[in-house]
């Protein structure tokens, strides 16, 4: 067991001709990842990654052909939004978006017509999922994971690396581990991760690393004080951060009381999070507590 | 990014929300000329003179007069352009006002707040109006929340006349004015939703003692990626507003802001760049800038990532903290020899490296003559660092 993504996800590359959809594609096969299919819009009927891959117009086409699940979309900013709705419309279960600084406007079409099929969205501006030793579906190093029992949730990319790198030092592996992304509207948030890592059999604890800005990590801590019995570690990212300067994630930005990182400590501290001060404590601490 | 009044109601007008409208004056010369044609345009002897910076709390901080003739409109211009304005949102430094706005004046009868922002745990929209116009709505917000009114707009959709009727019920406003406030309430959220913006603010939305319903303030705040189909705001933006470092680390791609401290940073990635400026903290030190060199980084990056450090004279050490995914560990090694060699650095460096390739990275860091203080983990490193920035200040 793990979440969202197995051995059987068979996967689809949004961009897969492009320099980024090309060279994280090599990575995600060496992976293990299971890619039957392309989409690059102009180019259906050619192949991609020295031949090994057909390449579509559209992820319709590529669907049917190929019967994929789940897609990753690796396209410019200007198109990303409508490369989600495509997706969605095409009835793909699992939708994962690398693209960076697609506009708010985009995505809050793209989150309405994603949400009203259920489907599951990951990021945008986002490093990925990875179910250890079975399917990654991202751009982040696979060698640094460990299989084990540990979720790992983050609003970003490199610190999720730190979080999982901490674990590993402690010889605590991972199950799943995604990042959902730092912008203004994203696809699943860290409360509906929480959600199905509680649900998840072989998950025995969760580490949920937030940031400044939003107070989606103050929702996640009040559905866990009442529905969560698996054990929490948690941090959030920017108590140095100023208000009201964009600290690189466009929705990283202090904006109002509860958005700065020591009002979300205190909340998730009394919804009975184990809260990191520093993050260099992340891995010692779960090993403590599990 | 955000834009001045005078520009902000250019764009309100041509989404047809009446404003207080006026003529802008850059250099003292054309004051004169400048505050005669608004008389002449608006049919009015006395005008309200307006310094246009970045920033709100403009009229506690001295920066707009009202003038009750031409003598006094000229020697509030004199005042106000060229002085340091200090406002609540400015800083104890202030702005240099460069723009003042000379504008028609209005008797007032009520006073209005009405805003457009993106409500992020709702994924909508949310237009809100209040009787509290012209004051903090902060305040409002804080101690009277039930004075201020929301709306929340479909996804798909416009503010509709129901919805904008909700609104200016909420503002008890008489039959004729509540047809006015229905159809600015949306052009308003036409043009909020047409220019890709995050915020638009108006505070105060006026009733004039002539029953005319005027935008006073126009407040803009844009959405910076999508900017690329904004040309026109875009070509508004006042590079006098931005901090210079900012500007030149975005033309390397790089994601710069400076803070107070003495320990600069280079860290890719946001999230691991806030926590590596936290630990700095935790540690004793204090953070000098946040520096996000981004998933591409390569020896040029960190060339000009030192570079944009080392223009701040605060920097005693710096830290490199770097996670290799995307990112070659070994490619950030060699940016670091040949930036210390080519740019000559006198501060200690202390760097971390972790993820792919960093042990080919550690090894060109060891082989090479440059002297940086190697670090084999998160906590050690900000250790590191935060004890040579202080040997370095004493």
């Amino acid at each position: 067991m793990s979440i969202i993504v197995n051995k059987r996800t068979k996967v689809l590359v949004q961009g897969i001709t492009g320099s980024e959809g090309t060279f994280h594609s090599k990575q995600m096969i060496e992976y293990g990842t299971n890619i039957v299919s392309g989409v690059t819009p102009g180019k259906g009927g050619t192949k991609a990654l020295d031949g090994k891959v057909d390449v579509f117009n559209s992820v319709l086409d590529a669907k049917e052909a190929t019967d994929a699940n789940a897609s990753i979309i690796f396209v410019p900013p200007a198109y990303a939004g409508s490369a989600i709705i495509e997706s969605a419309e095409a009835g793909i279960e699992t939708i994962v978006c690398i693209s960076e600084g697609i506009p708010t406007r985009d995505m809050i079409k793209a989150k309405h017509i994603v949400d009203e099929r259920n489907i599951c969205l990951i990021g945008p501006n986002c490093p990925g999922i990875i179910t250890v030793d079975e399917c990654k579906l991202g751009i982040m190093p696979g060698f640094i994971t460990q299989k084990g029992n540990i979720g790992v949730i983050s609003k970003s990319g490199t610190l999720t690396y730190e979080a999982i790198y901490q674990l590993v030092q402690n010889n605590l592996g991972q199950t799943t581990a995604l990042g959902i992304g730092g912008d203004p509207i994203i696809g699943t948030d860290m409360k509906d991760a929480v959600k199905l890592f509680e649900e998840d059999k072989e998950t025995d604890g969760i580490v949920i690393i937030g940031e400044i800005g939003g107070t989606m990590e103050i929702e996640s801590a009040m559905w866990i004080k009442d529905n969560v019995r698996k054990p929490v570690v948690g941090f959030i990212a920017g108590q140095t951060a100023p208000a009201g300067k964009r600290m690189g994630h466009a929705g990283a930005i202090i904006s109002g009381g509860d958005e700065t990182a020591r009002a979300k400590m205190d909340i998730m501290e009394k919804c009975g999070i184990n809260v990191c001060e520093s993050p260099s404590e992340i891995g010692k601490k779960m090993k403590e507590i599990i | 990014m955000k834009i001045h009044e005078y520009q902000g109601k250019k764009i309100l007008s041509k989404f047809n929300v009446p404003v207080q409208d006026g003529f802008i004056i850059n250099d003292i010369k054309d004051a004169e000329n400048i505050i005669q044609k608004v008389q002449k345009t608006f049919n009015t002897e006395d005008v309200i003179v307006k310094a246009q910076i970045h920033a709100g709390g403009r009229g506690k901080g001295g920066g707009v007069k009202y003038a009750s003739n031409f003598t006094k409109a000229l020697s509030y211009t004199k005042d106000i352009l060229g002085m340091n304005l200090v406002t609540h949102q400015t800083g104890p430094e202030g702005k240099l006002v460069k723009k003042v706005f000379i504008t028609e004046a209005y008797d007032i009868k009520r006073e209005y707040y009405a805003a457009i922002t993106l409500d992020r745990s709702k994924k909508m929209d949310v237009f809100m109006v209040s009787t509290e116009g012209g004051v903090n709505i902060e305040e409002v917000a804080e101690k009277t929340p039930e004075k201020i009114i929301k709306t929340w707009i479909h996804p798909m959709e416009y503010l509709s006349t129901k919805e904008a009727e909700k609104l200016a019920i909420g503002l008890n406003l008489s039959n004729n004015l509540k047809k006015d406030a229905i159809k600015i309430f949306k052009n308003m959220y036409k043009c909020y939703k047409d220019m890709d913006t995050t915020l638009l603010e108006i505070n105060p939305l006026v009733v004039t003692e002539q029953e005319k319903v005027v935008a006073l303030d126009a407040k803009f705040n844009f959405d910076s990626n999508a900017l690329f189909r904004q040309q026109d705001v875009l070509k508004m933006q006042d590079l006098d507003e931005e901090d210079p470092a900012e500007l030149e680390a975005s033309e390397f791609d790089l994601n710069y802001v400076k803070l107070e401290g003495n320990v600069g940073c280079m860290v890719n990635g946001a999230g691991l760049a806030m926590a590596t400026m936290d630990i700095i903290k935790i540690s004793g030190g204090k953070p000098a800038n946040f520096l996000d060199v981004g998933g591409k980084a390569n020896a040029d990056t960190i060339k000009n990532g030192f570079k944009i450090i080392l223009k701040d004279k605060n920097v005693k050490a710096v830290l490199i903290n770097i996670f290799g995914g995307i990112v070659r560990c070994d490619r950030v090694a060699n940016g670091v020899v040949q930036a210390v060699n080519d740019l000559g650095l006198d501060v200690p460096v202390v760097v971390r490296l972790e993820g792919t390739n960093a042990e080919i990275a550690k090894e060109i860091l060891s082989n090479s003559n440059v002297e940086i203080i190697p670090a084999n983990n998160l906590q050690d490193a900000a250790n590191k660092v935060v004890n040579v920035a202080i040997k370095e200040k004493n």
